[in-house]
Formats: C-alpha cells, structure tokens, sequence
C-alpha cells in the first residue's frame, strides 16, 4: 500500500493543513448543526443518508461542502434553509433553532431554475414577491444587484433568452435580493462550462467579498472548493459523515493565479486522497 | 437559384399559410365530386358537393337557427368542463390520497360509453338543454383532468423548494410557480376538449331534442335527405373549427412565454 495514502498520515497534516474539529458552542452566531443526522424513510426500509454531524459556519464565512455523489449534501442544505427536518440534532441560525422555512436564506441551485415566464428582473423578485415584502423598495436593489454582476439591460429579457452563465448570474441576484445572512448553492456551477465556471467563482468571490454573506457552497469540485472556501468540509460516502475539515490559509483577494499556489496544490491534493482512500478501502 | 426569384402575387397568396387548409380542402371536395361521377354512386348514398352546397345555400336561415342551441351546449358544457377539471386535478396533483382514491374511478369512469347512457340523462332531465350540456360535459372532462394533472406535476421540486424557502405559503407558491408551469398542459387538455363537447352536445341532442344540429341530423337520416345531413355535417365540422381556434387565441395570449409561441415574440421584439 502506498504510504501516503495511509488514514494514518491524513490525521497528522502539516500545520497548515490543520484538522479543525468543530463543536456546536451554543448560541453563536452564524450556522450551527448538532448531532445532526437524517434518514429517509421508504417501502424497502430506512435509507440513512447523514450520520450525525457537529459543525459551525461562522457568520461572513466562505464554507464549501465537497463529497462523493448522493453523499447527503442536498439534503444538508435543505435542513439549513429549513425545508427539511433533521431525524436528530438540531440546526440554528444566529442561535435559533431552524424548524420551517425562515428565509433568511438565498439558495442558488445547479440549474437556474428562472421562471419561464418572467421577465429577469421579476425573476430576481421572486422571494420579494414569496415573502409578501413591498416590491416597490426592492427593485431599485434588483436593478443594482443585476448591475453587479453584469446583466444591466438584461431586466426586460425572458430567460431563454440568455446564456446558461447569465441565467445563472440571474439566479444569484435571486439569492440575494432580500438581502439573507446565507447563501446556500448546490453545485451552482456544475452545469456550465471550464471556462464560464472559472469565470463565475472569481465572479462570485467577489460578490461574497461585497456583500459580506455567508455562503454554504456545495461543489464536486476540488480545485473549486479550495479556491473559494475560507474551509473546506470533505464528506464521506452515503451514509454521509465529516471526513475532515480543511483550512484554507491562501491569502484574500484571490486570483485564479491563486490556483499555482503551492499551498493550493497541496491542499487539492490532500483532498482528493480521501476520496482515493475511500474508494480503495469499499 | 429559384428561392432567389421573387414570386409573382398571383402565387404568393395562393402560398399564403391561411389559405393551404382550404386549397387541400377544395382539392377534397373536387376528387368528392370526380369519385361521384366517375364511379357513378347514386345521390341516395352520397351526395354531391354542388346539393350540400346548394342546401347550405337555401337552408341557411334555417340551419344557423338549429346550430345555436348546439354551440350553447357545447360552450355551456366545455365551460363546466374547464370549471371542474383543472380543481379536480389540481386536488388529484396536491395529494397521493386524493389520486389513489379518485384517479382510478376517472379512468373507469372515462370507459362508460357516453352514449350508451345519454338516454338517462333525459330520463332524468328531460328534453331541454342539459341532457346534452351534461354529455358536452362528460365528454370535456377527461382530457382537461389528465392534461391538467400531467401539468400539475411536472413542476420542478427544486422550484417548489426554492419558493417555500422564501417562506411563500401554501397558495402564493401555487400562484406563482404551479399553476402558470401547468398553464401550457391544461391548454392542451382544453382544445381537446373544446372538439369533444360539440360530440358530446351531438350525442345529447341524437337522444331526446326537438333542437339543434344533431337533430337536423337525425330528422334527415330518417328521411334519406343526404344533402341535408352533410351540410349539418359541414356545420358541425364549422362549430369545431371555430371553437378550436378561439381556445388557441386565447392560450396565445395567456401563455405568450411557452416554447410553441416564441417565434412569435422574435417577430415581435
């Protein structure tokens, strides 16, 4: 067996590497799961798709989710934001405990999901219009948020009428136009291409960096994860469990010349041994 | 080389979209009337062309008369269809419990011949109007809930789950997201059953009426007065026609966003 792929050897990483081990720490601010585990229920019996995680996403943080398909990440998400029940532990947002949808979240999925039949700008007003706030305050906002990430003069186009990293960009303006804590995106560049993807992650660094969010991204990615993440989560396969939990010290702003960093090539590299583990061990 | 000539007027409305369906339909009725003569079939059997039209000529008044009480049928119980049917799948989309119970009956329901029990509704209701608004109605229903339900479902979960997030409730997620996402299938259902209710409002006037379309038809089947009962027929094709198109304006107007209507907008913009 090659050494380097020993479990032993992950459990001793560099100094840089650190393996952070969060413990929920009561009524912080920021994301908060305890115990946290969920197991669907179905005709040929129980499916667990989460084994009980710990963890804190702190308030303003970059934190990327990466792990092997069906390894539970969605359904990560959909505890977060509310729309799913964990089977235990409990998840809280600035200290409070999540049991139906709170809104204080912006979700971008891997497909942009923009309604038919509005216009750009409307589609960006969707929460605005789900939550029953006064729309006229708001638009001036969606105009804005359009401005800053490029669609200015886009407001009046309907969505089939752009391009799959515009509609995306679309659909981040979504996200954020009631202005949440949180910005959950499920592989939200997964359906692009090479180069509109590397684009959109510069992008969206610099949206997080304006806006101050904090942003749970899920990715397959690892270059991706570590180029954007303040930490990166490594799941394990289904049932999902926490692997490890990664630091990433590169320094802010980054470039994609971030990405011939050393310290960024190590730590791709050390990621993607757990998936090698994983798969040599089953 | 040839796109590149400019046709000359006389050919370039005689390629006019409008006017192909009754360039085929004229070719129709010349091999009509070129079979009758040539193989020499006696008026008894078929008609030609030139009586129908002469009865839709003479029998004008007459015919426009009886057809109205057919076209109010139909109206009345393609109306009632849409009433029903885009509820009763919306309920049948919204719940397992409502889909195993009912969907199965529907089905049933839909393989009664309609015909074979149009007499009960005159039993019932006698010979005025909703025996056949009741049959345009049976008839409506089915495609309406099918196409409707097919529609109710097929809206993306994650879209659903993206407007729960924002805390919409129940009815503002449906209004928003749902409904508009079946708009395109429930039109479907609707010009199909627009084309059914006028054969549901026939049948219900085959059975018991003193009015209407179908009963020209069953007065002349009984007197061997051909030319009478193709030009009903030519009514009746009319009627369906016209109710199909007037469904596909406004489905043009209320979904302008759906694939089968963009070139349309490119036009336009």
């Amino acid at each position: 067996m090659n050494p380097a792929t020993k479990p032993s050897d992950l459990d001793q990483p560099a100094a840089h590497l650190r393996l952070v081990s969060d413990r929920a720490a009561g009524a912080t601010p920021g994301i908060t799961l305890s115990g946290v585990s969920k197991t669907y229920r179905s005709r040929d019996g129980d499916v667990p798709s989460l084994r009980p995680l710990d963890f804190t996403i702190n308030d303003g943080e970059f934190f990327v989710v990466v792990g092997p398909s069906g390894c539970g990440k969605s359904t990560l998400l959909k505890m977060i934001s509310g729309l799913l029940a964990p089977t235990t532990g409990e998840v809280l947002v600035d200290g409070e405990l999540v049991t139906k949808p709170h809104g204080n979240v912006g979700i971008v999925f891997q497909n942009a999901l923009l309604l038919p039949w509005r216009n750009i700008l409307s589609n960006v007003m969707l929460p605005i219009d789900m939550k029953g706030l006064p729309r006229a305050k708001y638009l001036a906002r969606a105009k804005d948020l359009l401005k800053l990430v490029g669609l200015a003069g886009f407001e009046k186009k309907l969505p089939w009428q752009l391009s799959g990293g515009m509609q995306q960009r679309a659909s981040i303006c979504r996200a954020l136009v009631h202005d949440p804590k949180i910005m959950l995106m499920d592989e939200p560049f997964g359906a692009l291409d090479a180069m509109t993807r590397e684009r959109m992650n510069v992008e969206l660094m610099r949206i997080q960096r304006e806006t101050g969010k904090t942003v749970l991204l899920i990715t397959h990615s690892i270059p991706e994860a570590v180029f954007l993440a303040d930490r990166v989560l490594v799941m394990t396969e289904r049932p999902g469990a926490i692997a490890a939990i990664y630091d990433v010290p590169l320094p802010r702003p980054r470039s994609l010349d971030s990405m011939s960093d050393p310290v960024f090539t190590e730590l791709v590299q050390r990621i993607r041994k757990h998936f090698f583990t994983q798969g040599t061990l089953d | 080389m040839a796109e590149a000539k400019s046709p000359s007027g006389v050919s370039r409305v005689l390629n006019a979209a409008w006017l192909r369906p009754f360039v085929f339909l004229l070719v129709i009725v010349a091999a009509w009337d070129l079979s009758i003569r040539l193989f020499h079939i006696p008026a008894y059997q078929i008609p030609s062309p030139g009586d129908v039209v002469a009865v839709l000529w003479t029998d004008w008044p007459e015919l426009l008369r009886q057809s109205w009480p057919t076209t109010y049928a139909t109206i009345c119980g393609f109306a009632l269809s849409a009433l029903f049917g885009i509820p009763t799948a919306m309920l049948i989309a919204g719940s397992r419990t409502v889909e195993s119970y009912v969907y199965p009956l529907l089905v049933f329901s839909q393989s009664v011949p309609k015909i074979a029990i149009a007499p009960l509704f005159v039993v019932w209701f006698g010979f005025g109007i909703i025996p056949k608004v009741i049959s345009a109605f049976l008839l409506g229903f089915f495609p309406v809930v099918v196409s409707a339900v097919q529609g109710f479902k097929s809206v993306d979960s994650d879209m659903v789950d993206l407007a729960r997030a924002m805390q919409g409730s129940r009815f503002r997620v449906f209004c928003a997201v749902n409904l508009p996402h079946a708009m395109p299938a429930i039109f479907s259902g609707l010009k199909v059953s627009v084309t059914l209710a006028v054969v549901g409002a026939v049948v219900g006037e085959f059975v018991g009426s003193n009015s209407g379309i179908g009963y020209v038809l069953q007065r002349s089947i009984g007197t061997f007065d051909l030319p009478t009962m193709f030009a009903a027929l030519v009514i009746l094709a009319l009627l369906g026609v016209i109710l199909f198109w007037i469904v596909d304006r406004i489905e043009r107007l209320v979904i302008p966003w759906h694939v089968s209507q963009r070139a349309d907008i490119i036009f336009a913009s």
